[in-house]
């Protein structure tokens, strides 16, 4: 069946399996790889996207629930050149290795933020217990997430 | 700009960080192919059963289904999964076939693939395949495969594999004379590395040229590509292994497991592309597990806390076959258990005993993790007997830096020999103490505040790295004066591409800006390669980037002194020029017209030795048993860090790694060995919130003498005492119930029983 949806700004229209993912929609019929799949069942966080800006995870949603939605994905988050205030914060403070959960945490992240740019360090670690990384101990993470507070604070004064 | 010999030793960010943190890395499941196969591997739901029948009729003809393969498809004899350390004829015959055909020995052995044209309908064709397994009784336990008559492998005898036995001085003697001896016993249990990213291969046979490709490999490619090759009766040269960016290897990913057996065979079978991806509940019943190991030992020291014998037995439950590395863990148990300390005499014997869960294979700090906890626990209980101070008892029983090297304990039946290199270890204790504050905090132990009993405790810790035998690098002057280099190490998020960049940088006396691009981990990049493990890929790669320097700076002086007409002796490399003694010179890049390439090795028998301390300070909440981390400190000396940010990283996360082995992480299996641990929901690790509070430091105090860097590995230093000091720390805070945890993990629930048990024995509620 058809599915009609926004994602990353730009209208699409995919004919999918009713049982298709989110998550494999975005992979593997629209090519944004970025989001990745680490358990297909909604703990490790890995396959977060923002659907109309909430931190979701797609392997838990079909592709046909995004129906009229704005999908947005790590791609979507990202600069054609260079990197975000969000993402050099991650590589100034070493905050991810393999990668491979970045792009989850890196979504969750710019939710939090978005919406909380004066969070302490409690609640990043509350939000970002939903998305596992196995090799940084979260520690650096943390940092990063908050020291990219002050450019969210900036945007939302603008 | 970074000025040449500057870049090693700087905490440069990393190059790797621009593709992954925009979603533009590309790991095996990114890459897709027209025409592609999809397989799903059918796995035993029988821990230990004779196959009756596979019957694949209905699932071969459902739409989308290409094939199914079984046992009977990969001829006789089956091909099996070969050791690739420690190979000794013992194993042989424990070896695991890359499907099962007569027996299943665990739950989660492949039985059957299908092949469709999508994940899918692989995956609904599996519960059309009709198994009957005659179930056998099933050995769940090192203990049950000791006694209860099963076997595994009945032309075997015995559920036994291989005994190690590690021995230094003499242990009889010793204990005969001391005035003090206690004999313990501990346990770790069952857990694994849990990379984020599941396995996955795409393998494609181009059969005009005779080519197979191998997408998905990691950490060990040459040596995966010789087993392929001889399996298919390949020339190594007819395979191209390519690794994608790899989510995590901690030890576990990149062996060589039976589907990448499988999924080359499909490939070459079917003419088509083949991918096959694991799906997490796989990975808990397929990947390597790690750690489960018992001991019984006994310590005997003198009145003033020397230790003077350190004996006993361990046992390890190694799962049902012997596996590429599956004796490690047990052959590091024996041989480590003396850890940084002085101990002129041990006697080790390690049991391998064989049951019917996953087999077993390297977890970071393999062994080490798990002999740390014994030995440090029984050198608290040890010091507590002789009333001595925890930290003067360890003081007392370092390894100075006058008796390096240090032969440590032999192991038989391969004679292996290890000799600690360099180091003072008083040192990183000290600094170590002096980050936690352990004067300050003394006053709290054993004291209830607020409600919750604070215990402190520390650990010192050796980490060995730098395997040898060899390793390869190639460094390619471009034509636009940039330099390219090849590596046979292999990336599994560590962050190689930036550290070789700063190593090649200061080698060829160039900016950072110059390195134009580190490619690691493809067969076809360098002649050979060992890849990543044992802490290896920095001391090794590392050193022979240095080589291939020197090789490919004689080789452009050779260029520019024709091009010169001069003496090669006499051409200057600097600057991006090639000048000669007349002052006229030539650009890097008008050198390299035709690009100027050098390959260098780097060989090496002897390991480096890393080192430190760790101390926790937790705080127990008596009603519940919940262990609070309230300050964690590791320090760890690796000669030289060749980039601060990516040692910290190391560091700090297998902290957090080790953390999950000391509290949570459990593969919890029932009598009948049913894993009961197959999702994220059942198997906990570490989340942000657990362990807020962990500092990491580094010192460089003594570098390396056996290799140019100065280097020593360091990858796995930060999860090796974590169990034992974690443990401690908790005895140390409840002290006064006499609570001794004996076993991992201290989940809150083991720790209030330990509670329960404790009051007890003393006849209190």
């Amino acid at each position: 069946m058809p599915v009609r949806f926004e994602v990353n700004g730009k209208a699409v229209t995919v004919e999918v399996e009713p049982r298709l993912t989110l998550a494999d929609c975005l992979r593997h019929r629209l090519g944004l790889t970025g989001t990745h799949v680490g358990c297909e069942h909604g703990v490790c966080g890995s396959c977060t996207v923002l659907l109309d800006g909430v931190a979701v995870r797609s392997c838990l949603m079909l592709a046909v629930q995004a129906e009229g939605a704005r999908v947005t994905t790590v791609e979507g988050l990202s600069l054609a050149e260079g990197l975000t205030p969000l993402q050099t914060s991650f590589r100034k403070h070493h905050a991810l290795q393999c990668g491979f959960c970045t792009p989850g945490i890196i979504t969750t992240a710019h939710a939090l933020l978005s919406e909380e740019p004066d969070c302490d360090a409690d609640r990043v670690r509350e939000v970002l217990s939903g998305n596992l990384c196995r090799c940084t101990g979260y520690i650096p993470i943390v940092e990063a997430v908050l020291e990219a507070r002050a450019a969210y604070k900036r945007r939302q004064s603008e | 700009m970074k000025t040449a010999a500057s870049c090693v030793g700087q905490p440069v960010e990393r190059l790797e960080d621009l593709r992954l943190l925009r979603g533009r890395g590309q790991y095996v499941d990114d890459v897709a192919r027209p025409d592609m196969l999809h397989a799903a591997i059918l796995r035993s739901a029988v821990a230990h059963g004779r196959i009756r029948a596979v019957d694949v009729t209905r699932a071969q003809r459902l739409p989308g289904v290409h094939g199914v393969i079984t046992a009977a498809d990969l001829g006789d004899p089956l091909p099996l999964v070969p050791m690739r350390l420690q190979p000794l004829p013992e194993f042989a015959a424990f070896a695991q076939p890359v499907m099962a055909r007569d027996k299943v020995r665990y739950v989660g052995e492949a039985l059957a693939m299908v092949l469709a044209e999508s994940a899918a309908v692989a995956e609904d064709a599996l519960a059309a395949i009709a198994v009957d397994i005659e179930p056998l009784p099933a050995v769940p336990d090192s203990t049950a495969a000791a006694n209860n008559g099963a076997l595994l492998f009945e032309a075997a005898g015995g559920n036994v594999a291989m005994r190690f036995r590690a021995v230094r001085g003499d242990a009889a003697a010793a204990f005969a004379t001391v005035p003090y001896r206690r004999r313990e016993s501990f346990s770790t249990q069952r857990h694994t590395a849990l990379t984020m990213e599941p396995r996955g291969l795409l393998c494609e046979w181009d059969a005009a040229r005779g080519k197979l490709t191998v997408s998905g490999a990691a950490k060990v490619l040459f040596f995966n590509r010789r087993v392929i090759a001889r399996q298919l009766g390949l020339a190594e040269d007819a395979i191209d292994m390519v690794e994608y960016d790899v989510g995590g290897s901690f030890g576990a990913r990149g062996e060589f497991y039976p589907e990448d057996f499988l999924i080359p065979f499909a490939a070459r079978r079917t003419g088509r592309p083949v991918k096959w991806i694991e799906d997490r509940r796989e990975h808990l019943m397929t990947m390597n597990h790690a750690r489960e190991a018992a001991c019984d030992i006994e310590i005997a020291c003198r009145a003033d806390g020397t230790v003077i014998g350190l004996r006993g037995h361990a046992v390890v439950d190694v799962g049902a076959y012997m596996r590429t590395n599956g004796a490690v863990g047990a052959r590091n148990i024996a041989q480590f258990m003396s850890g940084p300390y002085r101990i002129p005499n041990i006697d080790i014997d390690v049991a391998l005993l064989l049951t019917n869960k996953t087999p077993v294979g390297t977890y970071r700090g393999p062994g080490r993790f798990e002999t740390d906890f014994f030995r440090e626990r029984l050198f608290d209980m040890a010091a507590r007997d002789l009333g001595i101070d925890q930290v003067e008892f360890r003081r007392r029983n370092l390894v100075s830096a006058s008796e390096m090297p240090y032969t440590l304990a032999t192991i038989a039946p391969f004679e292996s020999k290890d000799e600690l290199d360099s180091g003072d270890y008083q040192a990183t204790l000290d600094r170590c103490l002096a980050e936690i504050g352990w004067g300050a905090k003394t006053a709290l132990r054993g004291r209830c505040v607020a409600d919750r009993f604070h215990g402190l405790a520390v650990a010192c810790f050796i980490e060995g790295g730098a395997a040898g035998p060899k390793e390869s690098a190639r460094l390619k002057l471009e034509a636009d004066g940039s330099l390219t280099v090849y590596m046979g190490s292999s990336g599994v998020g560590q962050g190689l591409e930036t550290a070789f960049a700063q190593i090649a940088a200061d080698a060829m006396a160039v900016p950072l800006e110059r390195i134009n691009n580190v490619f690691h981990g493809s067969t076809a990049f360098v002649s050979d390669g060992y890849g990543s493990y044992h802490s290896r890929s920095i001391v090794m790669g590392g050193s022979a980037i240095l080589d291939a320097a020197t090789k490919l700076q004689a080789a452009m002086c050779a260029e520019a002194a024709r091009r010169l007409n001069c003496g090669a002796t006499e051409v200057a490399l600097a600057d991006g020029r090639a000048s000669g003694p007349d002052g006229k010179f030539i650009s890097w890049a008008e050198l390299a017209a035709e690009p100027i390439a050098a390959e260098g090795f780097f060989l090496n028998h002897k390991h480096t030795w890393a080192y430190g301390a760790h101390a926790a300070h937790v705080a127990v909440d008596p009603r519940t048993g919940e262990v609070k981390l309230l300050d964690y400190v590791a320090v760890e000396n690796c000669g030289r860090a060749i980039n601060p940010l990516l040692v910290k990283g190391q560091l700090v996360g297998a902290v957090v790694q080790g953390l999950g082995g000391a509290f949570m992480e459990h593969l919890a299996y029932d009598g009948q060995a049913q894993l009961l641990t197959g999702s994220l929901a059942d198997y906990l690790v570490p989340t942000a919130a657990d362990f807020p509070q962990i500092r990491g430091f580094i010192m460089e105090s003594h570098p390396s003498p056996i290799n140019p860097l100065g280097a020593k590995g360091a990858g796995e230093g930060g999860i090796i005492p974590v169990g034992g000091v974690i443990a401690n720390a908790v005895a140390d805070a409840l002290a006064s119930f006499g609570v001794e945890p004996r076993d991992l993990p201290l989940t809150a629930s083991a720790v209030w029983q330990l509670l329960q048990d404790a009051k007890k024995r003393r006849g209190v509620d």
